[in-house]
């Protein structure tokens, strides 16, 4: 018969069984593979071992490097722009102002959205030569630009749509700023600080915690872009929105290279690996916990 | 140090059409410091926010210093405030707290410490400025906040339950620090409580409020002696002063001839106008009760039914015969002998009794108080 033991393994069989076949097997079998010459179509038992080879090879691939710069240029600008917007559109939200929950949801809205292949269809129309934008900049008497065709706004359109996808960090920020009490303001405003210099001084440093879990989040999500640039700009042109992700797809699945794409993987996964740990690393400079761990000279209670 | 006056007319505030203060006139003199008391959601924080210019009054006018203030800014007012959370900046280090409202005014950087300085020599924290909120214990924070404040020089402290968060022995320990503090400073100070014995032992003045009424504003003494309606009486004084029923039965110059379900007694009381309705109430303190010395004549019998022991002194409960009312609280020496059950009979120190009119207001005065000088 059934034990307790024997049922609780049951329950937690779903999840297991999903990590293992989903994540632990890729996991490990992209790492054989990317010191493998394997291609796609082959029999996996005629790939040969290759050692470091796939990553020797991006040393002199000039694709890769371009596509590292522009990934590394869409992260830099999307994560602190995002942040601050979402930041910016929570503090705002959280004044005491009429009809409030509504806006709440409005800004919450392109989040639900924003994710969906749909959008990003509908984002190339709202870009292309003769979409939204270039028709209302015409009606107003000006010669629209070739958003997707120029280097510069195509980087700049996709850019645009992880922008738009503020929600889910501002109503963590915003959850935030709620647990941020209100008599430390009213002390402030008896004090004289204005609201800006309450801001900087109250707000932000007690912020810090949910910064660096967003700043996290967000770091991630940006190195794995790829509906944006997959949909809108297929990358181009010249390469210049083709971010790491849609190369790796491009390399596994358009040329077949399932080595050399298992390899590419494994890169962007160090990046991230890297990225976030010094974020982790940097974390005792800036971020300010209530209960925090340091702090040994004030004999603070655990 | 400057000091001055805080005066409310007719104040009122309402939150959502609620009415929370319902026309409250005040007068707080330089130096002063005055006490808010009365039972919880009576509207206290509420006075003081509205006098910190936190909230902004309905109706009404609110002058600190001469300067009407109802609608200036709360930084504009002169005014610091305490408040019960501490309410400190928690990733500030104590200095850095104590100093905020200097650096928000720019002062320079020398003039900054030496204040710093100053304050946490007077609050006993000059070795804590390096640490944070979270590394203090709760009196330490409550001296931060009070030290946050005193930095300002204000010309108004405003005081919310500051040390309710405290356990009782620092609360005693704090209560005196701080009256020692206004001592000390002799800034004007509005502080609000739900202790009675902060209120008697700190207050030059009380004021006791009820629903967003004021009830009676006087010395701590003159609203225990004296208290104004049954409210008060009840309010002011621990354990509770004992109400019994009475009935009005006739009055002279300087006193009151009332009838009780033990027969009639004469209160000294002067002023006293025929009530409307016969039906009133007597108000006896526990202490101002005793056993009848053997003898003495007695003014009560009942039998003890609980007796506290508190050490120096003892609270004997005893039920009345032939009244209907609630056992009353008589307060003895410690080494009293007393048992349960036992039958006892009462003395009633007169002149310290209270009488009330069916509308709970006092009737009269007691022959010791002179009206003209509150
Ligand atoms: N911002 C507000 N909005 C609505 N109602 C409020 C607000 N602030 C206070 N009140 C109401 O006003 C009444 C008085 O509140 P207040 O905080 O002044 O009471 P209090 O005397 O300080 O009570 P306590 O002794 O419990 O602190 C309460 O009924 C409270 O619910
Ligand atoms: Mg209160």
């Amino acid at each position: 018969m059934f034990n307790d033991k024997k049922i609780g393994s049951l329950y937690v069989a779903p999840f297991v069984i999903g990590f293992l076949l989903f994540t632990a097997f890729p996991f490990v079998a992209s790492f054989v593979l990317s010191l493998t010459d394997a291609q796609l179509q082959d029999q996996l038992g005629s790939a040969n071992f290759t050692g470091l080879q796939n990553y020797t090879e991006m040393g002199r691939d000039a694709t890769f490097q371009k596509s590292l710069g522009v990934t590394f240029f869409y992260v830099f600008i999307t994560v602190p722009l995002k942040l601050a917007f979402a930041l910016f559109i929570a503090v705002v939200l959280n004044f005491k102002l009429r009809a409030i929950g509504f806006f709440r949801t409005a800004y919450y809205l392109p989040s639900i959205l924003g994710g969906s292949v749909a959008i990003a269809i509908v984002w190339r129309f709202v870009f292309a030569g003769d979409g939204l934008i270039n028709q209302a900049l015409e009606i107003i008497g000006i010669t629209g630009v070739n958003w997707l065709g120029e280097p510069n706004t195509a980087m700049f359109s996709i850019i645009l749509l992880r922008l738009w996808q503020f929600g889910s960090a501002m109503v963590v920020f915003l959850a935030g700023l709620k647990a941020i009490p209100e008599d430390l303001y009213e002390a402030a405003d008896l004090d004289g600080a204005s609201r800006v210099r309450q801001f900087w001084m109250i707000t932000l440093p007690l912020l810090t915690p949910v910064l660096f879990f967003n700043f996290i989040m967000q770091i991630v999500q940006a190195f794995q872009e790829f509906n944006g640039p997959y949909i809108i700009t297929g990358g181009g042109p010249l390469k210049s929105s083709y971010l790491l992700p849609l190369m790796i797809y491009e390399e596994g699945f358009k040329y077949f290279n399932l080595g050399y794409s298992s390899a590419l993987s494994w890169v962007l996964f160090v990046i991230i690996a890297v990225f976030t740990a010094i974020a982790f690393w940097s974390q005792k400079h800036w971020v300010f916990y209530a209960q925090d761990r340091e702090d040994k000279n004030g004999g603070a209670q655990k | 140090m400057t000091s001055s006056s805080v005066r409310l007319s007719a104040v009122t505030k309402s939150f959502n059409g609620t009415d929370v203060i319902k026309g409250v006139s005040l007068d707080v003199k330089q130096g002063e410091l005055v006490v808010f008391v009365g039972p919880s959601g009576c509207g206290k924080s509420t006075l003081l926010r509205l006098i910190a210019g936190l909230e902004t009054p309905t109706s009404g006018e609110i002058v600190i210093a001469d300067k009407d203030v109802t609608y200036a800014h709360p930084s504009k007012r002169g005014v610091a405030m305490v408040f019960q959370s501490y309410a400190l900046y928690p990733h500030m280090t104590v200095e850095d707290n104590i100093a905020f409202a200097l650096k928000i005014q720019g002062r320079p950087k020398a003039e900054i410490r030496a204040k710093v300085h100053e304050v946490a020599e007077i609050l006993q924290l000059d070795h804590l400025l390096q640490r944070r909120p979270k590394a203090l214990s709760g009196g330490q924070r409550q001296r931060v906040a009070i030290g946050r404040a005193i930095v300002r020089e204000p010309d108004v402290f405003l005081f919310d339950e500051p040390l309710s968060n405290l356990d009782a022995s620092l609360r005693g320990q704090m209560r005196v620090e701080i009256a020692r503090l206004h001592r000390k400073l002799g800034a004007t100070s509005v502080y609000v409580t739900h202790d009675q014995i902060e209120a008697m032992t700190l207050a030059d003045k009380i004021v006791v409020l009820r629903a967003g009424l004021v009830e009676q504003v006087g010395s701590p003494m003159t609203l225990y002696r004296h208290p104004a309606n049954l409210f008060v009486a009840g309010f002011i004084g621990s354990p509770r002063m004992n109400i019994l029923p009475a009935t009005f039965a006739g009055s002279t110059a300087d006193s009151v001839r009332i009838q009780t379900a033990q027969g009639s007694l004469i209160i000294p009381r002067k002023d006293v106008s025929k009530p409307a309705s016969d039906k009133i109430q007597l108000g006896l303190r526990p202490e101002s009760l005793s056993f009848a010395a053997p003898g003495a004549e007695a003014h009560l019998t009942g039998y003890v039914t609980l007796i506290e022991r508190l050490g120096g002194e003892t609270f004997a409960y005893v039920a009345l015969k032939e009244f209907e009312c609630e056992p009353i609280i008589i307060k003895l020496d410690g080494e009293t002998p007393v048992h349960n059950h036992q039958e006892v009979a009462l003395t009633i120190e007169l002149k310290r009794a209270h009488l009330f009119d069916a509308d709970g207001l006092a009737l009269g005065h007691a022959p010791d108080f002179d009206p003209a000088q509150v």
